[in-house]
C-alpha cells in the first residue's frame, strides 16, 4: 500500500518539474492537469470522496480549459 | 542569480517547516468539534452525508459567502472582457464528424448525470458544487462540437438569479418561523436515507447546483468570444 | 520505512508547495507564473486533508445502518477544502482575463518588459 502511494507522489513530483521545464505553454498546462489528477487519487486514498470528486471535475477539467482558452488569445511559446 | 537566491530561500523555509512538522502526528486527530459533528449530525440535520450536513447545515453562512465570491469573480471577468472585441474575424471551420455526432449524443446524458449528482447530495458523495461543475463541462463540450452557437444570455441570467434568490429567501423564511435564526432548518426531517429528507438541505443544494452550473458556463462563454 | 509511512503525504504536499513557489519566483512569462499559482493551491489543499486523517478510518457517510461512529475521518477539513477549490477556480479565471487584457495593451507577456514600459 505504501509502495503505491510513494510511486504516485513520485509521479506527481515529476509532472510538476515537467511543468517547470517545458517551453511550450500548452505542454506545461497538460502537466499541471496531471498534477491535479494524481491529487484527486490521493484525496480518495485519504478517505475523502467529496473532495476527490470536486478536484477531479473542477481542477482537472475546468481549470485546464480556461488556461487553454487564455493561451489561444495570447502567445503560445515562452520567449 | 535569481534562481540561486530562490533555491537558498526555499531551503531555509523547508528546514523551518520540517522542524515544526515533526511535532504534528499523522493519523491521530484530536478535534472535538469533528467528533461532535459525526456523533450528532444524523439526529440534528437528518442527512446521512456528514460533509453535506457540515457545509449546508452547521456552517451554511460560509457557503453563502463562497457563492458571493464566485458571483463577484464572474462579474469582474465580464467587466474586464466586455470592451475587448477581436478585430480579426477568422473563418469558423466545422468540427469533424465524430465530434459533432458525439456531442449531440452525449450532451443530454452529461446534463442528466450532473442533475443526479446535485439532487442526491445529502445521501451520497456529491452536492451542488460538484454537480454544477459537471453541468459546465457538458456546456464546454457543446461549445467544442457545435461551433458558432452560443447559450442564450437571458436563460443563463434567469437560472443564475433564481438560484441565488432561492438560497437567500429560504434563509429569511428560517428567520421568521421555526427556530428564528438565519438559515435554520424549518422543514420536517423524515426518515433517514430517503430522497425527501433532511429539511431544507436538498432544496439549497439544488439552488446552488443551478447557480454554479450557469455561472461557470457563462465564464467559458465570455472568454471564448469567437463571433 | 516507518519514517516514510508517517510522513509521505506531508512530503508530497510540501514538495508541491515548494515547486509552485519556485515557478512563481523565477519565471518571466505571466502564464507560467499563473500555472505555478495553481500547483501551489493544489499542494495546500492536499496538506489540509492529510491533517484530518485517522489511521484505519473510513469516509464520513452513513450508507449502511451498522457503521461504527468511532472510526470516521474528521469531516471539518473536507468542508474547508471544498470551498477552497471552488474559490481557487474563480480567482484563476479572473487573473487570466486580466492577463488577456494586459497582452492587448502591451503586446507582450514578458514581465521584464512590462516593468520597463512607461505610460
Amino acid at each position: 500500500m505504501i509502495i503505491i502511494v510513494s510511486l504516485l507522489v513520485l509521479l506527481m513530483f515529476i509532472s510538476a518539474i515537467a511543468a517547470l521545464i517545458f517551453k511550450d505553454l500548452i505542454s506545461a498546462v497538460i502537466a499541471a492537469c496531471m498534477v491535479s489528477l494524481i491529487a484527486a487519487i490521493l484525496f480518495f486514498l485519504l478517505q475523502a470522496p467529496d473532495v476527490a470528486m470536486a478536484e477531479a471535475s473542477i481542477g482537472a477539467a475546468l481549470v485546464t480549459a480556461v488556461f487553454i482558452i487564455a493561451i489561444k488569445r495570447t502567445t503560445r511559446y515562452e520567449e | 542569480m535569481r534562481k540561486i537566491i530562490g533555491i537558498i530561500l526555499l531551503c531555509i523555509i523547508a528546514w523551518g517547516i520540517f522542524m515544526s512538522l515533526a511535532k504534528i502526528p499523522f493519523g491521530k486527530s484530536e478535534s472535538k468539534v469533528g467528533n461532535y459533528y459525526v456523533e450528532e449530525g444524523r439526529r440534528e440535520t437528518g442527512a446521512t452525508n456528514i460533509v453535506t450536513s457540515v457545509v449546508v447545515g452547521y456552517r451554511a453562512f460560509d457557503t453563502l459567502g463562497e457563492v458571493t465570491v464566485l458571483f463577484l469573480a464572474a462579474i469582474g471577468l465580464g467587466a474586464v472582457l466586455a470592451t475587448l472585441k477581436d478585430k480579426s474575424r477568422a473563418v469558423i471551420e466545422d468540427a469533424s464528424l465524430i465530434l459533432i455526432t458525439g456531442c449531440k449524443f452525449l450532451f443530454p446524458l452529461i446534463l442528466l448525470f450532473g442533475a443526479y449528482v446535485f439532487i442526491h447530495g445529502h445521501l451520497t458523495p456529491g452536492g451542488g458544487f460538484q454537480g454544477g461543475a459537471v453541468v459546465a463541462s457538458g456546456f464546454l463540450l457543446a461549445y467544442l462540437g457545435c461551433r458558432g452557437d452560443r447559450i442564450s444570455k437571458v436563460g443563463s441570467a434567469i437560472f443564475e438569479s433564481l438560484g441565488g434568490l432561492t438560497f437567500v429567501v429560504i434563509g429569511m423564511i428560517g428567520l421568521a418561523i421555526g427556530s428564528r435564526y438565519f438559515l435554520s432548518n424549518f422543514l420536517p426531517k423524515s426518515q433517514l436515507n430517503t430522497l425527501f429528507s433532511a429539511g431544507i438541505i436538498p432544496i439549497i443544494y439544488i439552488a446552488i447546483g443551478f447557480k454554479v452550473g450557469s455561472e461557470l458556463s457563462g465564464i467559458i462563454d465570455q472568454m471564448m468570444e469567437e463571433s | 520505512m516507518a519514517f516514510l509511512q508517517d510522513y509521505i503525504y506531508y512530503i508530497g504536499a510540501f514538495g508541491l508547495v515548494f515547486i509552485g513557489l519556485f515557478i512563481m519566483l523565477t519565471k518571466h512569462n505571466l502564464i507560467k507564473v499563473i500555472i505555478g499559482l495553481s500547483i501551489l493551491e493544489t499542494g495546500v489543499n492536499l496538506f489540509l486533508i492529510s491533517v484530518g486523517y485517522i489511521t484505519n478510518g473510513t469516509a464520513p457517510i452513513f450508507s449502511k445502518p451498522g457503521l461504527n461512529v468511532r472510526e470516521m475521518v474528521d469531516p471539518v477539513p473536507q468542508a474547508l477544502v471544498l470551498t477552497a477549490i471552488v474559490i481557487g477556480l474563480a480567482v484563476l479565471a479572473l487573473v487570466l482575463a486580466l492577463s488577456i487584457r494586459l497582452y492587448k495593451h502591451f503586446g507582450t507577456l514578458d514581465l521584464r518588459k512590462i516593468k520597463e514600459l512607461k505610460w
